[in-house]
């Protein structure tokens, strides 16, 4: 059994987690975490659609923000995907895509403060890097035949758009609805941070334990994500796109100065700053590295990879639930639901509410990333086991599941989970803003001790982190022979 | 056609942001949120219309998600004036030259920091904190923001020295819970075992009836401390005319509206100054939240 690669991989990971699981801290330190969560649920089978005034305006927002970001993310992701063979420039792509929303949201705070911008750039710029990547492979894969049986002469521009562009749209579009779908979410949880987007109240009915009003917030989430075909048309798009701007808010006025200031004086290093020169660096830099950097990369890594076989095991458990080899219509239009809920709810916000009930501790991340990122990879296996036939003879319950079905999907699964394992990554650091010591910990600290240099350097070193599992799990990929499609 | 759309989208988005900008001759003002969200805007929404009515000028008020969002606000002359504690308003204040503590409550002069309890811990109440070493040491422990003063500052500081350790080494496991109202719940509701809040949240929540005082209760009380006090930029005169800080700080000195200022609460503002907050400054430095 351990003579096939992806077996043997599969192991190796398992026994990097259960290592991790030993210097993790996992624990439930709420003392009635069971009759909290009661509550919880109470307060999602009692909704309150008028707690809050702002509760329509705030959707509103959050939607506008996601259509602006992701149309700008999209149109320089695109431009960027025309020359993304430059080195520099995949470099650059690669750099935007590994800081995460949540981050970028951070810095553009301390100098453009509560304006739209600050709101629009967090989506746009980390998108436009993943924009630039998705859409070059879909370029690339693009059937050179037509291009060849143009006359010659023929200019290039014209040539990539009658050939090129047609074979590749509906692919570009269908990722590109997709991604629409991440900048819902994304533009939701811009709110923790003070944007006026759902976040905003749903963080502050969550704080306070009201939990039927933060109920209703997460139903209208759930629905406007659920309803997307219905109100996402091509014919509609144009109306929204130019709409959207209108609906950002006022926000406050930028100060232009700010920004000259973040950028010449904020985040140089105070040794610079206060003259001391590349001998203090060194001192500081050692510091930042030793108290702040080393343990937050440690806890990351280590909550990261618990969190990747976590998720691993769930979406093997759950694609039963909608796959068509098992139980009746009725079973798998649950599984259908459970897992569009679970997917829907964006990581950070599931952390939240976790740590809310149960306490800090590693546990509520490791459920949190495993219920969205098992619910997504779940959905995607489980898709693709109802293309699979079956002999009429075929085992069934238990065994068409592990002799089965299981063989036949495991290199997609694995495919999808090394694929996700950055984006997991990601995540993992975002968290550490809820209190769990991850590199998002420190970044947060530096940040509320009026710190930007210190958190510069964390957050580079978070991108550094990124950037490096995202070449990892390419190359374990290329050498299991592993195929993705861009869609996960 | 779709290049068409961008063109149109990336005009009006720009069309709408200098829109925005050009309707700001609003005075603005933030408080940081060291309470529930809800009785934060209530109070402060009360608070601008009243400053409305007295400056004469439209005022304000905006929420913030955080201790450092408000300073970062006022840095960014975005807001002109806010409720800071006494460490945000000392990092303010370093941050703007020329802005000035013109308020503070009549409590703040002597602030204090009560740590608290859960029953379950059998912790009795002492006079030293040093006499509660024992019954500390490895407990779990909750701040409140990562920026507050009576929340972290002044806990962090006795701890440090009456024990000689920090936080982290001193406690099992240590959090921020975000704000004061937070940590009096998850301290009564046994998330943590101990946890240190701004005394005047625990005697309001008290008196309102809101605590379980069988569930948690003071173990100890920090000696007393500047704490929260209003700051105003200094270049608000060139800007809303001759004179207005010195309009704003009388209008906050005789606000004498008993339901706002019960909702602070505070029995009145008197006057304040920079030099008021020297010791939170050095005591910040010390424990090395302030270079």
């Amino acid at each position: 059994m351990f003579a096939s690669p992806t077996v043997r991989i599969s192991f190796i990971f398992l026994a990097i987690a259960l290592v991790g699981l030993l210097f993790a801290d996992i624990a439930i330190t709420a003392s009635n975490p069971w009759r909290d969560l009661g509550n919880f649920f109470l307060g999602i089978v009692t909704p309150n659609f008028f707690s809050s005034e702002g509760l329509l305006t705030a959707l509103l927002r959050t939607v506008a923000f996601a259509f602006v970001g992701v149309a700008l993310g999209s149109f320089f992701g695109f431009l960027l995907a025309l020359v993304y063979q430059s080195l520099p420039v995949r470099i650059f792509c690669a750099f935007i895509r590994a800081i995460h929303e949540l981050f970028w949201a951070l810095i553009f705070l301390q100098f453009f403060g509560f304006h739209p911008l600050t709101g629009v750039l967090a989506i746009a710029i980390p998108y436009a890097g993943i924009f630039a990547k998705v859409y070059s492979e879909i370029l690339e894969e693009a059937d050179p035949e037509p291009g060849r049986a143009l006359p010659p002469g023929t200019g290039n521009i014209v040539a990539f758009l009658y050939t090129r562009i047609p074979d590749c749209w509906v692919k570009m579009r269908t990722y590109t609805a997709y991604r629409l779908e991440c900048g819902l979410r994304s533009s939701a949880i811009l709110g923790f941070v003070g944007l006026p987007t759902l976040g905003f109240y749903l963080e502050a009915s969550f704080s306070q334990g009201l939990y039927s009003d933060a109920g209703a917030m997460l139903i209208l989430f759930y629905v406007l994500i659920a309803t997307m075909p219905l109100w996402v048309r091509p014919k509609l798009l144009p109306i929204y796109l130019l709409g959207a701007p209108f609906f950002l808010g006022e926000g406050l006025p930028i100060v232009w100065g700010n920004v000259l200031r973040f950028f010449t004086e904020d985040i140089v290093p105070a040794p610079l700053r206060n003259g001391e020169g590349l001998a203090g660096l060194t001192p500081w830099l050692n510091d930042l590295m030793i108290n702040e950097a080393m343990p937050g990369i440690w806890n990351t890594v280590v909550l990261t990879q618990i969190a990747l076989v976590a998720t691993g095991i769930l979406s093997l458990l759950a694609f039963p639930l909608i796959s068509n080899h098992f139980g009746g219509p009725m079973r798998r239009s649950a599984g259908h639901v459970a897992l569009v809920i679970v997917r829907s709810t964006p990581e950070y916000i599931l952390a939240y509410i976790l740590l809310q009930l149960w306490g800090p501790s590693m546990l509520p991340a490791v459920v949190a990333l495993a219920l969205h990122n098992g619910g997504i990879i779940g959905h995607l296996i489980g898709r693709q086991t109802n293309s699979l036939k079956l002999r009429p003879d075929a085992p069934t319950g238990f065994n068409r599941y592990t002799w089965e079905l299981v063989p036949r999907v495991y290199r997609s699964f694995l495919a999808f989970l090394f694929y996700r394992w950055e984006i997991i990554m990601r995540e993992t650091a975002i968290l550490g803003i809820l209190g769990i010591y991850t590199l998002g910990f420190y970044v947060d600290s530096a940040i509320q001790n009026i710190r930007f240099d210190r958190a510069m350097v964390l957050i580079l070193v978070t991108a550094l982190l990124n950037i490096g599992v995202d070449a990892l799990g390419r190359y374990i990929r290329r050498k299991l022979a592993l195929q993705t499609l861009p869609n996960c | 056609m779709a290049l068409n759309i961008i063109r149109k989208l990336m005009l009006s988005s720009f069309l709408c942001f200098t829109a925005a900008a050009a309707s700001a001759e609003t005075f603005v003002f933030t408080a940081i949120p060291d309470e529930d969200e809800t009785k934060l805007v209530e109070r402060f929404r009360g608070v601008a219309d009243y400053l409305s009515e007295q400056l004469d000028v439209d005022v304000r008020y905006i929420p913030v998600k955080s201790y450092a969002a408000a300073v970062s606000a006022f840095r960014n002359n975005q807001v002109q004036l806010a409720w800071f504690g006494g460490l945000s308003g000392v990092q303010a204040r370093r941050l703007v030259p020329g802005s000035e503590a013109i308020a503070q409550g009549v409590e703040d002069e002597a602030f204090e920091t009560y740590f608290i309890a859960n029953s379950n811990t059998g912790i009795a109440p002492a006079d030293e904190l040093s006499d509660l070493k024992d019954e500390l040491q490895g407990k779990t422990f909750t701040f409140g923001s990562k920026g507050s003063t009576s929340g972290r500052l002044m806990p962090e500081f006795y701890v440090r020295d009456t024990f000689g350790s920090k936080p982290e080494d001193f406690f099992s496991r240590v959090g921020f819970s975000g704000n004061h109202t937070r940590t009096l719940r998850l301290v009564e509701a046994g998330t943590y075992e101990v946890g240190a809040l701004n005394f005047q949240v625990w005697e309001k929540e008290l008196s309102d009836g809101n605590i379980d005082t069988d569930a948690v209760q003071v173990i100890w009380k920090t000696p007393a401390y500047p704490d929260y006090q209003w700051t105003i930029r200094g270049d608000v005169n060139d800007r809303f005319g001759e004179g207005f800080k010195q309009r704003v700080t009388e209008a906050l000195l005789n606000l004498d509206n008993p339901e706002l200022l019960e909702s602070f609460p505070r029995s009145g503002f008197i006057p304040a100054s920079n030099d008021d907050y020297e010791p939170i400054r050095k005591t910040a430095e010390e424990i090395g939240i302030l270079d």
